[in-house]
């Protein structure tokens, strides 16, 4: 057990785990809208971009679609020095309720009772109509997200025990922590919480106790709306807000299958269990074999765990009475 | 309560609905029917004879099959309910227990009866009430009320479905094909509770079926349809006792059996409503 006495070691464990948070918040806004509507939802990476794009327009004050006016003859860029971080997490709050009301209007509303492979193309096709919309409205450029975070190396750990971590990944396991608490307890104990569980389970069935599919479907894209604005703001704090945010959705691919689609805390384990596989395998076994491991690991480890146990390690089991 | 239903209130009238799917499947043509208040209205006939797409047109859960009643009228307590929600039909007091059961497999059983009161507005102690109501019906799914409903057998499904809808403190309840799959004594079973529930708590039934003998013993109405249209309908205790039905729907007739060849002309009576 020679690595337990390397101080390396739980450093690298530490960030592992602490990446895979970030990992997990992506897989959870996922899990919600598959779980309520059994849609596989392509656009959550976007929905993050969008809602991390939108942020920081409020911010700063950006004018939306300043292009299109321009193109028009206003040339505005910005009205004023913009909002206070609280207020613009507020109003991007608002505009993601919003689009979810819209989403299920537009998109959801006419293609109810259909295939769900019909559903997984209808949200290829949200994506990148919301993907282009955010580009209009806010502009291609890469933009820099602070909301006051506490960042950089704590300087507390580094003294205490001389490893190097980073304050936002904390903060991001400490809002993961939150937001996942308070999920979990809202589907269990309350009578919107339940109706959204037999939502999940049998449409045909929620509509006949009276249950309105449109109600549940906004508060459930409203609700991975928010949770894809905690990811969108996280990585945006990270590494900038750009476009390529939106790839992340295939990072979460692997951290679902681990975890099983259905599953809330399937989505954190399994995002822990990603970053912690991945940083460990690329700092002891990647040296070995060229390094650049992390880009194909978490799909090695999907893979096999499809062979194995495809439900997911926190998936439903398939109810079959014999 | 009793075959003779003259003075009854008349709750639900159905006048000549059509109802097409997808646009060009023609499923009713022309089904009229009335359920009285505190009555037991059975609808007959065999598959795809349109007694589920009846009751869905009642219910309007027709519509996220795909369904429209393109013709012919829907009314209850004199008040038209075609395209309603099928939330709003709930809080009006019709409620659908839907063929198969469809029960949530992964909620437990008592949390798929809360899942009946979700329309109620009057108070967790009035929900409460009523799932003690529920429970006192069906004990079985008190001693159940832990286990995922998914787990449990399909009698214990049936009677959640149905105690389910009973939850949101119905008037009139929509059975569609309560005995499917289950053994004649549970059909037994689950027959005389809904009479029960009939005379004690004065809910009114209107259930489809295809199981014609036992329908008739606890009904007090029928309605027999074919291919999308009623061909006969009259009291219970008239239905059992007519030669056609007795024929062609209990399998027996009064010169005991013959073979198909003998079998008489069947005498259709076909009615227009308008």
């Amino acid at each position: 057990m020679f690595f337990l006495l390397d101080p390396f070691f739980y450093e690298i464990v530490i960030s592992g785990l602490l990446a895979g948070v970030m990992y997990a918040l992506v897989a959870l806004g996922f899990v919600l809208i598959f779980k309520a509507s059994g849609i596989f939802n392509f656009a959550q990476g976007v929905l993050a971009l969008f809602a991390a794009l939108t942020l920081v327009g409020f911010q700063t004050g950006q004018i939306p679609f300043a292009h299109l006016l321009s193109v028009f003859g206003f040339h505005v860029s910005h009205w004023g020095s913009g909002f206070p971080t609280i207020i613009a997490l507020l109003f991007s709050l608002l505009v993601m309720i919003g689009l979810a009301w819209l989403i299920v209007q537009i998109v959801l509303k006419p293609l109810v009772n259909q295939e769900g492979i019909i559903l997984f193309m209808a949200t290829i096709g949200l994506a990148y109509v919301l993907e282009g919309v955010g580009d209009l409205m806010w502009g291609a450029n890469v933009k820099e997200l602070n909301v006051g975070l506490p960042e950089g190396p704590s300087e507390f750990i580094l003294d205490t025990t001389d490893m190097f971590i980073d304050k936002l990944e904390i903060s991001a396991a400490v809002v993961a922590i939150i937001l996942v608490t308070v999920l979990t307890l809202f589907s269990a104990y309350t009578k919107m919480g339940r109706a959204l569980r037999a939502v999940a389970d049998d449409h045909q069935a929620a509509l006949s106790v009276g249950i309105s599919l449109e109600t549940i479907w906004w508060i459930v894209w409203s609700v991975s709306g928010i949770v894809a604005l905690v990811a969108g703001v996280m990585w945006g704090a990270k590494s900038g807000v750009q476009f390529s945010l939106s790839l992340i959705a295939l990072k979460a691919l692997p951290v679902l299958m681990l975890g099983g689609f259905t599953s809330i805390p399937g989505a954190i384990i399994g995002g822990l269990i990603i970053g912690l596989g991945e940083k460990l395998f690329e700092f002891y076994i990647g040296p070995m074999i060229g390094g650049a491991t992390e880009n194909w690991f978490a799909y090695m480890l999907a893979l096999i765990f499809l062979l194995f146990r495809p439900q997911g390690l926190f998936g439903e089991k398939i109810i079959e009475r014999v | 309560m009793l075959d003779s239903t003259d003075q009854k209130e008349n709750l639900l009238q159905v006048s000549n609905i059509e109802v097409v799917y997808n646009h060009v499947i023609l499923v009713l043509r022309g089904v009229s029917l009335n359920v009285l208040k505190g009555g037991i209205t059975a609808i007959l006939g065999g598959n795809g004879a349109g007694k589920s797409t009846t009751l869905k047109a009642i219910s309007n859960l027709l519509h996220s099959e795909r369904g429209q009643v393109t013709k012919g009228s829907i009314r209850y307590r004199d008040q038209s309910i075609l395209n309603q929600n099928p939330s709003e039909m709930v809080r009006r007091g019709v409620i659908q227990v839907m063929e198969g059961r469809h029960c949530f497999e992964h909620l437990t059983v008592e949390e798929n009866l809360m899942t009946g009161a979700y329309t109620r507005t009057d108070g967790k102690s009035e929900v409460a009430n009523d799932l003690e109501m529920v429970y006192s019906y069906f004990p079985r799914l008190k001693d159940r009320r832990k286990s995922q409903a998914g787990y449990t057998s399909g009698g214990e499904q049936q009677m959640c479905a149905i105690g389910r809808a009973l939850m949101s403190k119905p008037e009139t309840v929509l059975l569609d094909e309560p005995s499917m799959g289950l053994a004649p004594q549970l059909v037994e079973e689950i027959f005389e509770i809904v009479k029960d529930l009939n005379e004690k708590e004065g809910v009114s039934f209107l259930l489809a079926e295809q199981n014609t003998n036992v329908a008739l013993r606890f009904a007090h109405y029928g309605y027999i349809l074919e291919s999308g249209r009623v061909v006969m309908d009259g009291t219970a205790k008239d239905l059992r006792e007519n030669p056609d039905v007795k024929e062609f729907y209990l399998g027996v007739s009064d010169k005991g059996r013959k073979s198909f060849r003998d079998g008489r002309s069947y005498r259709r009576r076909k009615r227009w409503l308008s």
